[in-house]
């Protein structure tokens, strides 16, 4: 009992402030929930953040806003964002 | 299981030696229920579900800025724009209704309105702006009455929208917009251009007069061209260079006096110059411009530990004063505050801000902004953020339209909803 308490109590934290940076701000556009309607997808449980940033970062992709977004963004810094958003459950 | 839990807990904590308050649940006061204070409450509970969490806003029922530029024109309703907290009481939040009538730093402690006295670990001060009543001779709350400001949207919106229905065809309309900074830089150009359309389509031979205290504002290139096309005939902007600073206005016959002469309005809309919501000022955390400085990391007040400030009230650098940029610096706050409580060190921040305005209904353009911490200011990322291409198809502004309508129902959402 006290050794899974302590796995729980130490692996809990899966805090929004464990988020890597630039994150927590997309839920302005995307919406958690899929009860918003909009054309703006959302993000979580997703697996292809890293490359559609890349592309909207490169031109290849056309975007309204989010080529400007990418931009600020290095590779390694859309990596780790993704990696976040992927791991968590999509949205419902 | 849960008393173990709570017993293991304190050993736990007592162990890691973590701040005193945090191994009891720790406190944390928000001052004011709009864009950022609503965020922050809701995201402190989702970072830690054991902090007690107190909001403190007068009012049961929020009426949101974005989009109340539709509603001055008739292309929307305000019960669109209103919103209340139910949401945010069922997730455990504790709504006061109350005003924070004064705040002691140093006893932590925040007065209300009915005399109540609430303790905080840390204190969250979102209040939004106040109109500054001293700043535009001639202008105060009595002159509003006549020449509405509608920039905190309610009864203002209702009555501005009255004078413009009520306006014979031919009619003047004047607009006055403030210096930097202030609540949402290309709101008063969003407002002229709805203004200009609805003069265009129901009152053609009207004409509206922007009188500016700057030279240069927020997308000013694609407002510009727009205007152009679209209202050759019904709008005319005049810059600071051009004599459009307003120096006084007199309610009772509707003139605005610039350096250079005066306007008579038949409907005058005066946006006055703001600053902080008085209760940061009473808190001591504004500085002699009327907003507060702040930690960009922590959002933590440059004037007073343990009390951090975000929205409108707050000077963030480069972001602007959007309802986009309280919800973002609200959810890195909020993050942050309960890192600080664990006694643990925030990691730099990089929000962005991401705001539309209608040109026309169905022509809509935006500015974004990625911004980082520099020398103790957000700063803009470099290379990224902009504006809409100036050359877009109309295809592009109409989606950008529909983004804009995306984005208030997503945003408001996550806030309210
Ligand atoms: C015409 C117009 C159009 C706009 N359009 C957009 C847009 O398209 N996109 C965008 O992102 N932004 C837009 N904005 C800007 C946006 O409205 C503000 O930036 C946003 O509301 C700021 O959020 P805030 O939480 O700091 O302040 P507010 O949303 O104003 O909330 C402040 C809250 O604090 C409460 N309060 C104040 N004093 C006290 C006290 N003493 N005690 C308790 N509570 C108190 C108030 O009652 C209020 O509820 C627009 C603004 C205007 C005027």
């Amino acid at each position: 009992m006290r050794a899974i308490l302590v796995v729980l109590v130490l692996a809990a934290p899966a805090y929004a402030a464990d988020m890597p940076a630039g994150a927590s701000s997309c839920s302005g556009c995307h919406a958690e929930s899929t009860k918003a309607q909009s054309p703006v997808p959302p993000l979580r449980g997703r697996t292809d953040i890293a490359e559609a940033m890349r592309a909207f970062r490169s031109g290849d992709r056309p975007g309204t806003v989010m080529d400007r977004v990418a931009k600020g963004f290095s590779d390694s810094e859309t990596a780790a964002i993704a990696a976040w958003f992927a791991a968590q459950k999509a949205a419902r | 299981m849960k008393t173990t839990r709570r017993l293991f807990l304190g050993g736990a904590t007592a162990a890691l030696a973590l701040p005193a308050h945090a191994q009891s649940a720790a406190k944390v006061v928000v001052v004011g229920g709009g864009f950022a204070g609503a965020t922050a409450a809701r995201f402190l509970r989702r970072e830690n579900p054991k902090l007690h969490v107190t909001l403190v806003e007068p009012n049961a029922t929020f009426i949101a800025c974005p989009f109340s530029n539709e509603v001055l024109v008739g292309l929307r309703e305000l019960s669109a724009q209103q919103f209340r907290y139910d949401a945010l009481k069922r997730e455990g939040i504790q709504i006061v209704q109350q005003a924070a009538t004064a705040i002691d730093a140093d006893t932590r402690t925040v007065t209300l309105s009915d005399k109540t006295v609430l303790s905080y670990d840390r204190l969250i001060l979102a209040p939004g702006i106040d109109l500054d009543w001293k700043a535009l001779p001639g202008y105060d709350e009595a002159a509003a009455q006549r020449m509405p400001h509608a920039w905190k949207a309610g009864e203002q919106t209702t009555l501005l929208r009255r004078q413009l229905e009520a306006m014979q065809d031919g009619g003047t309309v004047v607009i006055s917009a403030p210096p930097n900074p202030f609540r949402c830089p290309p709101g008063p150009y969003e407002r002229a251009s709805l203004i200009a359309w609805y003069l265009k389509t129901k009152k053609p031979r009207s004409k509206l007069i922007v009188l500016d205290a700057k030279d240069q504002f927020s997308k000013q290139r694609l407002f510009t061209a727009a205007w152009k096309q679209l209202y050759p005939d019904n709008l005319e902007w005049v810059s600071l260079s051009q004599g459009g600073k307003v120096t006084s206005v007199d309610p009772s016959t509707n003139t605005f006096t610039t350096e250079f002469g005066a306007h008579k309005a038949d409907v005058g809309n005066v946006i006055p110059p703001q600053r902080a919501g008085r209760i940061a000022e009473l808190a001591g955390a504004t500085d002699r411009t009327g907003w507060c400085p702040i930690d960009p990391v922590t959002f933590e007040s440059r004037l007073h530990k343990n009390i951090h400030v975000v929205g409108d009230a707050a000077i963030a650098g480069a972001m602007p004063k959007s309802a986009f940029a309280a919800n973002a610096q609200a959810k890195i706050c909020a993050a942050a505050v309960a890192k600080l409580l664990r006694g643990e060190t925030p990691a730099e921040p990089r929000p962005i801000n991401t705001c539309y305005s209608l040109v026309a209904p169905d022509y809509g353009i935006s500015i974004a902004g990625v911004y980082h911490p520099v020398n103790g200011l957000l700063a803009d990322v470099e290379g990224a953020g902009g504006i809409s291409p100036v050359d877009a198809p109309a295809q592009t502004r109409k989606a950008e339209a529909d983004y804009a309508a995306a984005w208030f129902r997503t945003i408001t959402g996550e806030v309210f909803g």
